[in-house]
């Protein structure tokens, strides 16, 4: 395409690959400057349980982006690439590319339930969203509340079909009573063929696969296999297989006495709309329920697959053990190929040892030879090929660690931060509270604080970095500990998988940053 | 003392937190119950260790000066907590049928209690006796009564809760 680059005129259009693959520069992580891009949500203070964010996942393009909230609503963001010219010092034309993230989709995926049998309602609250991998034009994506993970299409229409000989222009069936057998041979002289004529762009979204009725507890990870075929979903003591690509009839996998799977087979029906709506039957690889239940001493709190190995996936537990395991060994992965544990620290036991060492996250790196872990109060990398200790663990607050009582007494210790890496895995991201959020330069070992506000949103500021202050002389710019707001929370944080863009939740705003681009 | 008084206090705010934890939306969390009872038999462990400390150190002063010493237990209960992870699974397992927790209130061990398992003397009696059909109100409850006053943070004080209603969220 060429390009005229003019002053003052910028040039919106999607996708321009040859200029895409300009910003793609995955500097190594240093010297990042992060820029305020966009904030979506509104401003009030108020907040709407509804609206409050409950997931943040870009897609593996990183072209779209998508939130889901407390009240079952799906959210879809996607990109802008807008193409700027300026002339800086040196008297050269330099392109500035600015991303911006715009709506595109918007859909309720789940709605409140009962269960009537059990007497429990069951959330609507959207706990995580997977996309998968692009195969043609339309997208996909997973989206789970505490019980029930549902399979979306999202597709784009823009174009409609007019010209119908038995419709009328609204799409109702014209009344077969007015139809003469004489006035039939006239039409079919006049007969015509539907054309396609373009519209305004129409994205849809439909449910494909509701994948329901098999998990006992409340679903906490969905993870969809790099096979393409398969995904995982877990609950607090068990882990679920699925097939994605379901035939037209519901299947039985062979499952071992140890496996329960209490998935009902609906009856195949064909609705008006001609979609076939099935459940599907899911077999457990992961089984750690206890025969007494009091015997229990600890619960699944995240799963994921390996990002290149179909066989791997790994879980980490209530007790900040991650387990690894192999399917190939085992039909039920109850013996993990691979036990990360790192011993506790006798020195900084106290009442909340169990709570604050609980993993909240895990995350293989995109390589797939690194796991990040998220307890309370830290970040962990793990080497696969090292299981007795964490390579790196960088503190995101330990300023908390003396206030672990007020903590448990309001619920802040209950929180589950997420955390993901960048797109070269040299830099890691997590939240904080006062809205702050936390980036580790893995190489650099550099860290610093981010704070996501209203206060610093003008277009392009650049963020400064802030500072707690744990004690004695409070300097200028800095915040004590006692000052630090823990009603806002960042707990979801997503990084563009090419690009340095990052997409902050706050409770119930979305802030996208961008690193400076010089 | 200051030990003791803390692990007290997290032993309440857990009891608080799981009571209140049954009535949430969404229905029992297992996670959130699980870490709230791994709290409470870590802090109990801690209480009962300073009150053994504290008795000895007692019994060490009777020894030289010998005056009536009023002992009262007020509890007699199960030596073990009763497990908020059985709780979860008796309202999860309900249809499946495999439960093999709690069924109810109240909950009798056969085991023998030693005065070393004997629990705290904050927390209610389950032996009171209760009149079915008629609300009863424990006016005068140790851990009701710390658990009112605790951080403010957590909001205004609770009403006091029926005993029946604090066993059954145990």
């Amino acid at each position: 395409m060429g390009l005229a680059l003019l002053v003052g005129i910028s040039a919106t259009f999607r996708e321009p690959d040859h200029l895409t693959r300009i910003t793609q520069k995955n500097r190594p992580g240093g010297d990042m400057q992060w820029c305020f891009s966009q904030v979506k949500g509104a401003i009030d203070d108020d907040v709407a349980e509804a609206d409050i964010i409950s997931t943040v996942e870009f897609n593996h393009t990183g072209e779209l982006l998508a939130t889901g909230d407390k009240g079952g609503r799906v959210v879809i963001f996607q990109q802008e690439v807008e193409i700027k010219s300026r002339f800086v010092s040196q008297n050269k034309n330099l392109p500035q590319f600015r991303s911006e993230y715009n709506v595109y989709s918007t859909f309720q995926s789940h709605e409140p339930e009962f269960d009537y049998l059990k007497s429990l309602e069951i959330e609507e609250k959207i706990n995580k969203i997977r996309w998968l991998p692009q195969k043609n034009a339309a997208q996909f994506l997973l989206s789970t509340n505490d019980k029930t993970i549902k399979l979306w299409k999202i597709s784009e229409r823009d174009k409609r079909p007019e010209g119908y000989n038995l419709k009328e222009e609204d799409g109702r069936y014209r009344d077969p009573n007015t139809i003469t057998s004489l006035r039939c041979l006239k039409v079919a002289f006049l007969l015509q063929v539907p054309v396609l004529i373009p519209m305004d762009l129409m994205v849809e979204a439909s449910p494909r696969r509701v994948f329901s009725n098999a998990h006992t507890y409340h679903i906490n990870s969905v993870s969809v296999n790099s096979d393409n075929e398969t995904y995982l979903s877990a609950d607090d003591l068990r882990i679920n297989l699925w097939n994605l690509e379901i035939t037209d009839r519901s299947f039985s996998v062979p499952i071992g006495d140890q496996n329960r799977n209490s998935c009902d087979i609906f009856s195949c029906c064909i609705t008006p709309c001609c979609w076939r709506s099935l459940t599907a039957r899911s077999s457990d690889i992961v089984d750690i329920k206890p025969a007494n239940m009091e015997e229990l001493t600890e619960v699944i709190t995240a799963a994921e697959f390996h990002p290149h190995q179909c066989n791997t996936f790994v879980y980490s537990s209530s007790k900040g053990t991650i387990r690894l395991c192999d399917m190939r060994v085992s039909a039920l992965c109850d013996k993990h190929s691979k036990l990360f544990e790192e011993p506790e620290n006798p020195s900084n036991r106290s009442f909340f040892s169990e709570i604050i060492s609980s993993i909240s996250d895990v995350k293989f790196s995109h390589n797939g030879r690194y796991i990040m872990t998220r307890d309370y109060l830290s970040v962990k990398i793990w080497d696969l090929n090292m299981e007795n200790r964490p390579v790196e663990t960088y503190q995101v607050h330990e300023y908390l660690r003396s206030k672990l009582c007020s903590l448990y007494e309001n619920d802040c210790i209950f929180d589950k931060f997420e955390c993901c890496w960048n797109g070269n895995d040299s830099v890691v991201m997590t939240g904080s509270y006062n809205n702050f959020f936390r980036i580790f330069e893995r190489g650099q070992r550099r860290d610093a604080t981010l704070e996501a506000s209203r206060e610093n949103s003008k277009p392009l500021q650049v963020l400064k970095p802030r500072k707690v202050c744990t004690g004695g002389k409070r300097k200028k710019d800095e915040i004590s500990v006692d000052s630090l707001d823990f009603n806002k929370k960042i707990l979801h944080t997503a990084w563009h998988p090419q690009d340095n863009i990052i997409a902050v939740a706050t409770t119930n705003n979305l802030y996208i940053f961008q690193d400076k681009v010089n | 003392m200051e030990v003791s008084a803390e692990a007290k206090r997290i032993m309440v705010v857990a009891l608080g937190k799981l009571y209140s934890s049954r009535t949430q939306r969404g229905g029992l969390r297992l996670h959130r119950s699980l870490l709230l009872t791994l709290v409470m038999k870590s802090a109990r462990d801690i209480y009962h260790a300073a009150q053994t400390t504290t008795e000895s150190m007692e019994e060490e002063r009777e020894e030289q000066q010998p005056s009536e010493v009023k002992v009262t237990t007020e509890l007699q209960g199960p030596a073990s907590l009763p497990h908020p992870a059985a709780d979860a699974d008796e309202l999860v397992d309900t249809q499946n049928q495999d439960s093999t927790c709690l069924s109810g209130p109240p909950y009798h061990t056969r085991k023998r209690r030693g005065k070393a398992t004997a629990e705290p003397d904050f927390l209610p009696c389950k032996k009171a006796k209760l009149e079915y059909g008629t609300s009863q109100q424990l006016i005068v409850s140790s851990v009701l009564v710390d658990y009112a006053n605790c951080c403010s943070e957590l909001g205004p004080s609770p009403s006091p809760i029926p005993l029946q209603t604090v066993i059954a969220a145990c």
